[in-house]
């Protein structure tokens, strides 16, 4: 199919980033659901995307242990951040992984196999479309399976009620900080699949700002189920290119929609609720 | 030499404690990570900014009117973003989320109407020339940085005075301790909460024209990068804890110096992450000792 | 010995303020066990420490012989304790029966990748686990209420789906804090019922409870705490004629009056 092709080539850009910005948006979703706030999902997509690009660039590994070493990486800083972060509570996880977002800006500039403050060039090419997407259909089924398991449950509980879910057994700080490793690998894969689509990277991409864009997806989309933040990334990476004017005012924009969605629709666009215990097969229903 | 980067670090830390102050005061009174609280910072140094350019102004006028326009801002900000959420009794991480959004609004908004380049103070604001210095022995200190340690030092202990020596103080740390049993001796929550997100605003204005003062330089993404520091500050000092913030921004103001003057100026902006990442593990109460834990 | 539940010389103070002094007392298993006393006296912050929520300042707690101490609040629950609260902590956002099912957590073994590809196994427990729930849910006169959000149901009935929340775990000891608080009269002798039907199955319960015809018509055992202290231990009928919980309930004068046969416990 001739016209399928030129589609994919024409917007292969845009493709790309509504598939990339849906996984992201599914990290972010990981670590809401489990009733904590991440404002490090930006840096770990950024630890992806240089872990991914310095080994493409420097060694012959094949593409799949490149992704694998994209996730790992973001996943060994979450947890140096999470685990003294995750014994307190609320906030604590927040501060920190703002605070790493910046760090990480600094050691790419200063660092010099990062390439300072140009970032890396000539990344090569190898994200293809249907990678991105499989990756994504998998973590959302993923997401779907463990959600409506006894895990599930207990993330729903954690987030609900934190001293509750203790009393039916539920270790809290355990299972948020596997929530955040979870988070912090999609983030990396995204990142690692970002920077072999755009061939370039440079220190300012995963700052502040894009942690917040990440953020606003979830919200948008509201984390009733992981379908949600799905549809959040996907609304907001392709409205801009929809409505031209709104590139410039892209950042506000999203700002506007975290606060405005926080405070009249808090249940975002998709407020559907994944029911967290499977339903009986049909004829042994009650 | 040493003497001079201590010198140049207190007053560095001074900055810092004044600047934290008034989040630490915020969240523990409040109970929100308030992450506009930067943006005050920005709003003070621009009003004074603005102010100290009416022909015959000076300081003594931009600086008040900077603090005072950034605690107007913050009543503004909690009155529309975070009363209605403590009004539904909304989960901790709405309200941050809520000034998550704001503050990227509040920032581009202002980048894209104002630019991003920096702007500076007109020279001569001080009334006795930038020139000015005083000479301690080995230490020499500009008048802007005599400046930065007289008014942290008067607003540190001003606040302290009206929270430890009036009914207003009793009232503040009343609703800090338990809103509900606050409200039940009859302190007036709402006003009591307005009241102290107007003192922090104008901590944070404050501590943004004293911090254009010491560099020299106000931008749009002054407050954002101040926020940084603001969070060591509050981590190392323990969440909430006033005296914690005075001691753990000097401590970070003094190494940060120290850091970029002995060992290497690019591993200055990694300080602040670095010491907060050392006491969440060491010691996650913070040198000042106090946690939140989970209310029963 | 058959104490279930052995708790000695527990301690708890908040900012010098002691709020529990040296309680000592043992829960029988099989016991409906009655923990009262005045306001303030002390009992949920017993509680709370029994449960783990609060760590004491001194003193040892027991279950069924093994010291829970020092062990995390999570980790109580794999040893038999459940637990209710007084001020209603159910999970608002989830439906009535998988409130119950997320309180079976601690007894559930499927694992992250049983789960992940929902295999037999994982099916199989599930499916137990809704039978099992929806059981409870017909135990405490909620079957019918399965499919609600657990924030739409009216107080006595957040009330019930917390016991039978406490019960999902399949525990030996459940602490029962205030069941009958804020219910009617009908209600109340509704729970005084089901609380024996749950005593018959086998589970141990420990409450704390104001309604003293209540806790006298359905407790085996009571111990009284006033400030923090234990001041009475025994049966009800011997409870209910010790000058020293009446002082403590009414004060001197009231004891006095009581002594007349003005009222009654």
């Amino acid at each position: 199919m001739p016209w399928l092709d030129d589609i994919l080539w024409t917007y292969q850009t845009l493709i790309h980033s509504l598939g990339i910005n849906g996984l992201l948006a599914l990290s972010m979703y990981v670590v809401l659901a489990a009733g904590q706030l991440s404002l490090g999902q930006a840096a770990f997509m950024g630890l992806g995307a240089y872990t991914g690009a310095l080994l493409s660039l420097h060694t012959g590994l094949p593409f799949a242990l490149v992704l694998a070493a994209s996730a790992l990486a973001p996943a060994v800083v979450a947890a140096v951040i999470g685990i003294p972060t995750l014994r307190l509570t609320g906030v604590y996880l927040a501060i920190a992984t703002i605070g790493l977002g910046e760090v990480l800006r600094v050691v790419y500039v200063n660092a010099g196999i990062t390439g300072g403050a140009l970032g890396l060039n000539g990344i090569p090419g190898r994200t293809e479309t249907w990678m991105i997407f499989l990756a994504l259909g998998l973590a959302l089924a993923g997401a779907f399976a463990v959600g409506q398991s006894r895990i599930g449950r207990a993330m729903e509980a954690m987030r609900s009620d934190g001293i509750a879910a203790a009393v039916m057994g539920i270790d809290r700080a355990a299972g948020q900080l596997a929530a955040l490793l979870v988070s912090a690998m999609l983030a990396g894969l995204a990142g690692c699949f970002s920077a072999h689509s755009a061939s370039f990277i440079g220190p300012n991409d995963y700052a502040f700002e894009t942690a917040v864009t990440i953020l606003s997806f979830a919200i948008l989309g509201g984390t009733g189920s992981p379908l949600g933040p799905v549809v959040g990334a996907l609304v907001l990476t392709a409205l801009p290119e929809v409505l031209r004017p709104l590139q410039d005012f892209r950042l506000v924009f999203n700002g506007l929609i975290i606060v405005l969605v926080v405070l009249f629709l808090p249940r975002g666009v998709v407020p559907w609720r994944m029911p967290r215990l499977g339903r009986l097969p049909r004829g042994m229903a009650p | 030499m040493f003497a001079q980067q201590l010198a140049n670090g207190l007053v560095l830390g001074c900055t810092y404690a004044l600047f934290a102050l008034g989040f630490t005061l915020m969240f523990g009174v409040l109970k929100v990570l308030n992450l506009t609280y930067g943006f005050y910072c920005t709003a003070g140094a621009l009003v004074a900014l603005a102010v100290a350019g009416i022909p015959g102004a000076t300081l003594w006028l931009a600086l008040p009117a900077g603090a005072l326009a950034a605690g107007g801002l913050a009543v503004v900000v909690d009155t529309l973003l975070l009363m209605p959420l403590r009004r539904v009794r909304a989960p901790e991480l709405s309200a941050l989320m809520v000034t998550v959004g704001a503050v990227l609004l509040l920032t581009s908004l202002l980048s894209m109407g104002l630019g991003t380049e920096i702007r500076r103070f007109p020279p001569g604001m001080l009334g006795t020339g930038t020139g000015g210095a005083v000479v301690l022995g080995p230490v020499r200190l500009a008048w802007s940085q005599v400046l930065i340690i007289a008014t942290t030092g008067l607003l540190v202990g001003a606040l302290l005075a009206l929270l430890h020596g009036s009914r207003l103080g009793l009232a503040i740390r009343a609703v800090a301790g338990n809103e509900d049993a606050a409200r039940l001796m009859g302190v007036s929550v709402a006003r009591t909460m307005a009241l102290v997100s107007f003192l922090s605003g104008v901590m944070g204005g404050a501590a943004g024209v004293l911090l254009g003062l010491n560099f020299n330089a106000i931008q749009p993404y002054m407050g954002e990068s101040m926020m940084l520091h603001g969070f060591a500050v509050v981590i190392v000092g323990g969440l909430g804890n006033i005296r914690g913030a005075l001691l753990a921004g000097v401590l970070l103001g003094v190494t940060e110096v120290m850091v970029a003057g002995y060992v290497d100026s690019a591993l200055k902006d990694g300080v602040a992450f670095a010491l907060m990442m050392l006491v969440l593990w060491l010691r996650p109460a913070g040198l000042g000792g106090r946690v939140v834990a989970p209310r029963v | 010995m058959t104490a279930l539940l052995h708790v000695t010389g527990l301690s708890k103070r908040f900012r010098g303020l002691t709020a529990v002094a040296h309680v000592t007392f043992s829960v029988r298993a099989g016991h409906i066990h009655g923990l009262i006393g005045p306001n303030g006296a002390g009992k949920t912050t017993v509680f709370n420490l029994i449960s783990g929520v609060l760590p004491p300042d001194d003193g040892e707690i027991a279950v069924d012989g093994r010291s829970v101490t020092r062990l995390p609040v999570h980790a109580r629950a794999g040893l038999g304790l459940a637990r209710t609260f007084q001020n209603i902590r159910l999970f608002d956002g989830m439906t009535v029966l998988e409130n119950v099912a997320t309180g079976a957590h601690a007894r559930l073994t499927a694992t992250l990748m049983q789960c992940l590809f929902r295999t037999p196994a994982w099916r199989a427990e599930e499916r137990r686990l809704r039978e099992q729930s929806l059981e409870l849910l017909e135990v405490v006169g909620l079957r019918d209420r399965a499919d609600l959000p657990a924030g739409d149901l009216s107080y006595g009935e957040q009330r019930r789906l917390e016991i039978a929340r406490g019960l999902a775990s399949a525990p030996r000891l459940l602490l029962l804090d205030e069941p009958a608080a804020g219910m009617n009269p009908h209600e109340t002798e509704a729970l005084a019922r089901l609380l024996g039907r749950v005593r018959d199955r086998g589970v141990t319960l420990l409450l704390v409870e104001h309604d003293m015809g209540f806790v006298m018509k359905l407790c085996d055992w009571i111990t009284v705490l006033n400030f923090g202290r234990c001041i009475a231990e025994g049966p009800p009928a011997e409870i209910r004629r010790d000058p020293v919980v009446i002082e403590a309930y009414l004060g001197a004068k009231g004891a006095a009056r009581l002594a007349c046969g003005e009222s009654s416990l």
